[in-house]
């Protein structure tokens, strides 16, 4: 066990020819003196979904929250090492967050839609962005709740309040909401994890269907989850000074199949966890 | 083995249990009714006491007219109506933004050295006997300007209103879900632009009912008038208007004239009506209350509506 708690096994080679997206080196998140995460290796292929899964409390939401920056907006949390999007450094002071987060979207686990019309949900985004025209604007709203197989059930009711959805219709909204501004990235947060299994469905298959314009990193609970939709999967595990820590990263089908770990095989097979 | 054992043990018990139980429960049930309906006394004793004794006193003239002198027939307290719209009114425009703005300081920065003071001395602020308020007030605005006004009043007021106004959309703030925020945050919005696009909208019904409630809080209030809006008999806001008019005076220098000098309001009339040893201004000092009572009771209604139709709206 102590060994291969610093065994980190990150030597996945490319199957595919494109390169990645979004990587941290040695990346260590703080919340004041207590370190959540260790040295985290991580390494996510453009257009690729990629799962991070683990017991509750290792730091899978940690890890997410870092790539938006989110984790910012928690007063004593600070971080170490480097996170690259295409190459460049965005964890270090003075870099441009909401840059970041254009870039980089995010779906939470509760569907959090603003309290205004379906319209203004998704075009909030983009107006943020500056964009004013009306057309512009519908284009981009039918686009996004396209893309998020919503537009049929919504379009004749644009501008009813985003509440007045299902729960499992507003999560893609919540999806559409991200898909407004364009990221490169798309983060989800247990994105089913407060819905029914035919919505749960539905927000897998819309992932599957998305995947082709974006890069997807998803925490999840759900092993089931993870094995079906993701194509890359981080096994996320706390170490002895409740540190979280990545023990084994490797393709989905081989985490799921063979994992070189004992833990990943004990956690992935329901033994523990 | 220890199932079947309890459950000897507890038959033998249950029927005198049972009985003692409904016994016990009964005789609860009606104590909470019973102090329930004490409660209520005094709230419908007051309500109809006012209703019964300023009910017959009320006629449209008591609305549309101003104070006649004693022993003439007719004549109302419309300078006390108007003047107590034009305090409450003042004091909203000045206690609102403020109230609004420091809430939103509290309740994002609740830790820091400004935040822990504010909460501290709103909760001090809300504790602060009224006459004292009026008091500062009369340091504040009265003594500076040499005399008595609606503005100093409204000031006054304010003072009054702006701890529960704080503390009301504190709260609601806090109701507002931390991903809602974060939802925000997370499309690339700056605090200011989620604190005003999101959520504010989200929480907007329970500040405006808190909002409401504080008015009516603070339009019932004598104390802090007493030596700031003094009372005016002869408050007339249409005629104010009008030989405003009459001079070409403009918009700024009309609503200067209404809010520079004293005012009435209908606690501070009823006070003064109700000391005087004549039965009709006694009488007027009832219908007085009741006027306030409806008044108040208006907001509060509204209020409800307000949040009912808020609730129905956001359902879709």
């Amino acid at each position: 066990m102590q060994e291969t708690n610093t065994a980190i096994s990150n030597e996945v080679s490319p199957t595919t020819t494109s390169e990645y997206k979004v990587q941290t080196k040695n990346l260590s998140v703080y919340y004041g003196k207590f370190r959540a995460l260790a040295e985290i290796n991580l390494s996510v292929l453009q257009n690729k979904i990629t799962a991070i899964i683990g017991p509750s409390g290792c730091g899978k939401s940690t890890l997410l929250r870092s790539f938006n920056h989110m984790n910012d907006l928690t007063p004593s949390a600070h971080s170490q090492g480097e996170i690259l999007l295409d190459g460049e450094n965005i964890n270090e002071t003075g870099v441009d967050v909401v840059e970041v987060r254009r870039r980089i979207g995010m779906v939470f686990q509760r569907p959090n839609p603003f309290p205004k019309s379906i319209y203004d949900n998704v075009a909030y985004g983009p107006r943020l962005y500056g964009i004013r025209r009306k057309n512009d604007l519908d284009e981009i709203v039918e686009k996004s709740l396209r893309q998020s197989a919503l537009w049929g059930e919504v379009k004749d009711k644009l501008h009813q309040n985003g509440f007045s959805l299902s729960g499992g219709q507003q999560q893609r909204l919540c999806i559409a909401r991200a898909m407004a501004v364009e990221p490169e990235i798309i983060l989800m947060d247990e994105p089913a994890s407060a819905l029914d299994p035919i919505s749960t469905l539905r927000i897998e298959e819309l992932m599957h269907d998305i995947v082709k314009e974006y890069t997807i990193i998803i925490v999840t609970h759900n092993m089931q989850q993870a094995a079906r939709v993701s194509d890359f999967t981080a096994m996320m595990m706390i170490d002895d000074q409740r540190a979280g820590r990545m023990i084994e990263f490797n393709e989905t089908q081989i985490i799921f199949t063979n994992p070189k770990d004992k833990r990943t095989e004990d956690y992935v097979t329901g033994r523990f966890g | 083995m220890t199932g079947t054992r309890f459950q000897e043990l507890i038959s033998r018990n249950q029927a005198r249990l049972s009985t003692r139980r409904k016994i016990v429960n009964a005789i609860m049930l009606s104590l909470t009714g019973v102090l329930t309906l004490i409660a209520l006394v005094p709230l419908f004793w007051i309500v109809g006491y006012v209703l019964y004794k300023g009910g017959a006193s009320l006629n449209l003239a008591f609305f549309t007219q101003l104070p006649r002198p004693l022993g003439m027939e007719g004549g109302g307290v419309l300078n006390a109506i108007e003047g107590t719209l034009v305090i409450s009114t003042l004091a909203c425009i000045l206690a609102l933004p403020l109230g609004v703005l420091a809430a939103f300081y509290a309740e994002r920065f609740p830790n820091t050295p400004l935040g822990v003071t504010l909460r501290f001395s709103t909760d001090v602020l809300s504790g602060v006997p009224s006459i004292v308020i009026g008091l500062f007030a009369y340091a504040l605005v009265v003594k500076p300007q040499g005399h008595f006004s609606a503005l100093a009043g409204g000031v006054a007021t304010a003072i009054l209103m702006l701890p529960t106004i704080i503390r009301t959309t504190e709260e609601m703030l806090k109701l507002v879900p931390r991903t809602l925020r974060e939802g925000s945050l997370a499309i690339g919005a700056p605090e200011w632009k989620t604190s005003l696009n999101v959520v504010f909208p989200a929480a907007i019904s329970g500040i405006i009912t808190g909002f409401l409630l504080s008015i009516s809080r603070a339009a019932g209030e004598t104390a802090p008038l007493l030596f700031t809006a003094l009372g005016n008999e002869r408050y007339d806001v249409g005629s104010i208007i009008n030989s405003g008019i009459a001079q070409k005076q403009g918009l700024l220098q009309i609503i200067n004239r209404v809010i520079d000098q004293p005012a009435d309001s209908l606690p501070l009339t009823l006070w003064k009506y109700a000391q005087q040893p004549y039965p009709e201004r006694i009488r007027e000092s009832w219908a007085a209350a009741l006027v306030l009572m409806i008044i108040i009771l208006l907001i509060n209604i509204f209020a409800r509506l307000w949040v009912e139709s808020r609730k129905r709206a956001l359902r879709g």
